[in-house]
């Protein structure tokens, strides 16, 4: 049997079909492995500085409570910074609650020498105070600095677009923090090992 | 019949309010201005529910989202400045008409692109069908002879 043109043009669609399945195969491979989400936004502000945003007052004024937010915060940090955004009105916040008190847990003792020390920081996402207190005090009051936004307008500056929401912040005197990477949805193991741990192995 | 279809025109009347701001109060005073903020709201995506503008959409963030689009406008921001304002935040995924770039350049070009390709297959199946087919060889001439003549 020759192979006329015919065959080729009959191939054509065969092969396309061909493309598409190795493609829907490789898209599911990274859903499954946290590479791929499907519903994540563009996420521009990875890669760049931290953005402007107005100073976020603490929790409460008791002296137990940690300090408020600020965009100078961010100007001297020493160590990478993770910035959970979150309230306590939202199921997957909820959710995250043992992975955050486990993070907090095993961050508190030591480190091996090679990963740089990692803050855990937050933002309380358009909460009630009293509500907020209580998802603390079940995360085992993890963050060293909070702030309560209640309009929800720094979050925009942030580019939220829902709770919770993740970011990783790496030391930068030059420009005063930058980010790295942008995750939506609860922060899990898997995640963290995917994509900060490796982060965190480049800091010298 | 005249009812229902009377009740069906109304209905088609009040699609355009159903667009509109959730509560009156969000609305700003000035008529002119709120239609400026409305048409700027329906090109901007609600990132909540990824389908509808902002000016459809009931979601919190989609309100907030309003309120900072009304409040630029009052501050005397142009159209063109609040959208930036938006893509800088939340890229251009925000846009519910994507900007012209490399990018989305195939997107753009893809009506003219397929009309054309319409035009040269039109083009080519009117050129075949007009082309008159070629003459008869002699050997198909000596076979046509012979069919013709065994009736």
């Amino acid at each position: 049997m020759t192979l006329t043109r015919r065959h080729l043009l009959a191939a054509l669609p065969a092969l396309g079909a061909a493309g598409l399945g190795v493609g829907f195969v490789r898209m599911l491979h990274g859903l499954n492995q946290g590479h791929f989400d499907p519903r994540a936004i563009n996420t521009p502000l990875t890669g760049r500085p931290v953005p402007d945003f107005p100073a976020l007052p603490p929790l409460s004024d008791t002296p137990s409570s940690p300090p408020g937010l600020t965009r100078g915060d961010f100007q001297n940090i020493k160590q990478p910074i993770l910035l959970f955004i979150w309230a306590s009105w939202c199921l997957p916040c909820v959710e995250e609650i043992p992975f955050i008190r486990h993070l907090a847990t095993s961050l508190a003792i030591p480190q091996s020498s090679h990963t740089a020390p990692l803050a855990l920081w937050g933002l309380c996402y358009k909460d009630h105070p009293t509500q907020a207190a209580h998802w603390l005090e079940q995360a085992g009051h993890p963050f060293t600095r909070l702030g309560m936004d209640r309009e929800g307008q720094a979050a925009i500056d942030w580019g939220v677009t829902g709770v919770p929401e993740t970011f990783l912040i790496m030391p930068d005197p030059q420009t005063g923090g930058r980010i790295v990477w942008h995750g939506t949805g609860s922060l899990t193991d898997t995640l963290y090992q995917a994509h900060i741990h490796p982060q965190l192995e480049t800091v010298p | 019949m005249k009812r229902l279809i009377f009740a069906l025109l109304l209905l088609l009347f009040s699609i355009p309010a159903c667009l509109a701001v959730d509560t009156p109060d969000e609305m700003l005073p000035d008529p002119a201005l709120e239609q400026k903020a409305q048409q700027i709201g329906q090109q901007l995506r609600c990132l909540v529910c990824q389908n509808e503008s902002i000016e459809e959409s009931s979601a919190p963030l989609a309100k907030d989202l309003r309120h900072i689009v009304r409040l630029q406008l009052q501050q005397g921001r142009s159209p063109k400045d609040i959208e930036a304002w938006m893509v800088q935040r939340y890229g251009e995924f925000i846009r519910l008409r994507p900007s012209f770039s490399a990018v989305t350049a195939l997107l753009w070009l893809m009506p003219i692109l397929s009309l054309m390709v319409a035009l040269l297959l039109v083009r080519r199946l009117w050129h075949r069908s007009a082309s008159a087919p070629a003459p008869l060889t002699p050997e198909e001439h000596r076979i046509l002879d012979s069919l013709l003549k065994k009736d």
